[in-house]
């Protein structure tokens, strides 16, 4: 019994410390905390979200009145803060639908070189210590069509959106010989203001790419609970029958 | 069974039915009447639990089918819409995603049961053939599964894996156009993957899991002394080791049942992408034939092969020692001819064969998912080597051999993959080939070399009249 048991386990410890995260950046990750249970936090990465990202980016498995719902905002709420986009008609879209951007595929494409990604899965995907990361390491780079580059992905297509918010940044070789992103020119935010935000957007993001992870965790307790309890019951209910197997 | 026409004269819907139908004689022979070792243990557990997981997948696959769309334009969103807007949708999912892997782990565990009880022996050599079919199409069912979702990982896995045919000389391309049906991984080759997942595989698979347990049910079960409880009976004609599967097992399988759920659903409810294991992160984006993604490894299941495949150089030789590891297993009940069941009765030389085995094929796993490199790739050659060794020494212990006879064979093994190496001398780092060629040679002389040392090592013990506790 105990040798088998053992040998599980082995397994189960032989696959846990790995992690097949999608290759690797040239540069440390920072790491993040966040609490998607914490609603105030997800509202403020929601309005970061829908001011800043979805201009380009879409979230389009996403429907606006789900995030709705488990935000704690009302319908006319998200109608009247989140919703950016409209239909063919020029209305603004229903709080049914799915979060597409505004922009043309082409447009984009001929602005950027790449089609912005879809944004919905993209926590679980890359990992919100990436994602928290690269949204802090842009940096000015004259060779680059749009002035900026990433220390994270680099030759990234994608400006800084948020530049506004942080300021800009540049690369600038320390005491150490290290490089680092120094602020040159400060933005409306401080450097942990703006890490906050970032933190606040990150959850959000994580949200969106589990919807249910709450519920999933929150339900799993239950269903554990009962197993255990039909754990006890199985167990007593084999002692009583084989009582009489000598 | 000549007790059954007893209880076919009562009246009633049963007697009615039975008069049509042999249910009551179905419920005896298989489960009420069926006659199975005391002592059967943890190990046992996994044939009862392999079948609940079938009937898992069936259930949950088939709520699946109602809200997937098989359209290269579609699947990856309407997986999507499963998880966000169906209801409980996340939930049936995350079933059916864990419970592939789960299927893996079960099987492992029983196929690696019959090796420590050798249940694949005479009469039970049936038993172990359907067994290693239902392993075969399993291995397929999964990979057509993964396509489904039509990802990154699908697409760009279901790519390599395909073109493992392309190797084949003369008609491989060709072969590898008619499976795709298509110049490239597209909506066809979704489309048929489609039809073979929730059609035509799951009915195989249903159809050699009957098979099985038939064979299973004509022959009795084995256990883990080895030892044959239809040999003793009482006066009833009833093995004095044996007892009714139903009420016996079922109630004792129930207890299995409840520990396998704690460990299933803690998965499904906590972390049911186990680490990018069970679901890996590049999966999350859309398949893209344009984008190839950094490092491709298949799902943790396959990877044991996936490193057979790598350790050859050439790729045509790599997809037959890959396709030999599987095959291998067919040819087991024939290779194992010693007449020993247990692995309790049989030599020393034995039980480390059989755990050097097992840790084998879980490095030769954890290698599979790790990009190459010098180490690992040296590694995975060794432990290739190895795989193959443990079927080779699996017959080498059917009884004790002679010093002469072993000494020749160590010498033949170890002289030809020394001589492979020394072939390659110069085009790989000397220290690493040297340090890694002890794996092998070491493995060879305890299970080979040392029994003639010490004869005590290469022999079986007495195996017991009855079973013990």
């Amino acid at each position: 019994m105990k040798p088998s048991i053992a040998l599980i386990a082995m397994v189960f410890v032989a696959l846990t410390p790995l992690s097949l995260q999608a290759a690797g950046p040239s540069v440390p990750l920072d790491q993040v905390e966040v609490d998607v249970t914490d609603q105030t936090s997800l509202q403020r990465g929601a309005r970061m979200f829908f001011n800043y990202c979805v201009g380009c980016h879409s979230a389009e498995y996403m429907r606006y009145n789900r995030l709705g719902r488990d935000l704690g905002l009302t319908e006319n709420q998200v109608a009247e803060s989140l919703i950016f986009t409209t239909d063919e008609q020029g209305e603004p879209v229903g709080t049914g639908s799915l979060i597409t951007n505004a922009m043309m595929p082409v447009y984009a494409k001929e602005a950027f070189g790449v089609v912005p990604p879809d944004l919905t899965l993209v926590s679980r995907v890359r990992g919100e210590d990436w994602l928290y990361t690269f949204l802090r390491s842009f940096y000015l780079d004259d060779s680059r069509p749009l002035g900026v580059n990433n220390a994270v992905y680099a030759n990234v297509g994608m400006p800084n959106p948020l530049w506004e918010l942080q300021g800009w940044q540049e690369k600038q070789v320390g005491a150490d010989g290290e490089t680092h992103l120094q602020v040159v020119e400060a933005g409306s935010l401080s450097g942990p203001e703006y890490d906050r935000a970032i933190r606040d957007l990150v959850t959000f993001l994580a949200y969106l790419g589990e919807p249910m992870q709450i519920d999933r965790q929150r339900i799993g307790m239950y269903v554990l609970a009962f197993l255990f309890v039909f754990l006890v019951l199985a167990y007593l209910l084999k002692k009583e029958y084989w009582k009489d197997v000598h | 069974m000549a007790g059954n026409s007893a209880d076919k004269i009562q009246g009633g819907l049963l007697g009615w039915v039975d008069a049509r139908f042999p249910l009551s004689q179905l419920w005896n022979e298989h489960l009420a009447r069926y006659y199975a070792p005391k002592n059967f243990n943890f190990w046992y557990y996994f044939g009862s639990l392999a079948l609940l997981v079938l009937v898992l997948q069936i259930v949950t696959g088939v709520f699946l089918t109602m809200f997937y769309k098989p359209d290269a334009a579609l699947a990856f969103a309407s997986v999507e819409y499963i998880m966000r807007d169906v209801e409980w949708g996340w939930l049936i999912r995350y079933m059916h995603s864990t419970g592939a892997s789960f299927f893996f782990i079960v099987v492992y565990l029983h196929m690696f049961r019959a090796l420590l009880y050798g249940s694949y022996k005479q009469p039970r050599e049936l038993i172990w053939l359907f067994g290693v079919l239902i392993y075969v199409v399993l291995m397929a069912e999964a990979f057509m599964g993964y396509l489904l979702p039509w990802g990154q990982m699908s697409y760009w896995g279901a790519q390599v894996i395909v073109n493992l045919f392309a190797t084949i000389p003369y008609i491989g391309p060709d072969l590898v156009t008619w499976i795709r049906g298509d110049f490239l991984i597209s909506d066809a080759t979704l489309n048929r993957f489609f039809a073979l997942h929730v059609i035509a595989l799951p009915l195989v698979l249903l159809l050699l899991v009957v098979a099985h347990i038939i064979a299973l049910h004509e022959v009795g079960s084995n256990n883990p002394d080895g030892v044959d409880i239809k040999k003793d009976k009482d006066e009833n004609g009833l093995p004095r080791d044996g007892i009714r599967f139903h009420p016996y097992y079922t109630v004792k399988d129930l207890v299995g049942v409840g520990v396998f759920f704690i460990a299933f659903f803690a998965v499904v409810f906590f972390a049911p992408e186990m680490g990018g294991y069970f679901l890996e992160h590049a999966n999350f984006e859309p398949a893209n034939p344009l984008a190839t993604p950094d490092h491709i490894a298949p799902v943790w299941y396959f990877t044991s092969f996936y490193t057979v495949l790598r350790a050859v150089p050439d790729p045509f030789l790599g997809v037959i020692a890959m396709g030999a590891a599987v095959v291998i297993l067919f040819f087991v009940p024939w290779l194992d001819r010693n007449p020993v069941r247990s692995v309790r009765y049989r030599s020393l030389a034995h039980r480390i064969n059989l755990g050097v085995f097992a840790v084998t094929f879980i490095v030769l796993g954890y290698l599979g998912v790790q990009p190459v490199s010098d180490l690992y790739g040296e590694l995975g050659l060794r432990l290739s080597t190895m795989y193959f060794l443990f079927f080779w020494l699996l017959w080498f212990h059917s009884r004790e051999r002679s010093t002469v006879f072993s000494v020749i064979a160590f010498a033949v093994i170890v002289g030809g993959y020394t001589l492979y190496d020394a072939l390659r001398f110069g085009t790989t780092d000397g220290t690493l080939v040297m340090a890694m060629w002890l794996l092998p040679t070491a493995y060879l002389f305890v299970t080979m070399l040392a029994p003639v040392l010490a004869r005590g090592l290469g022999r079986d013990r007495a195996v017991p009249e009855r079973v013990t506790a």
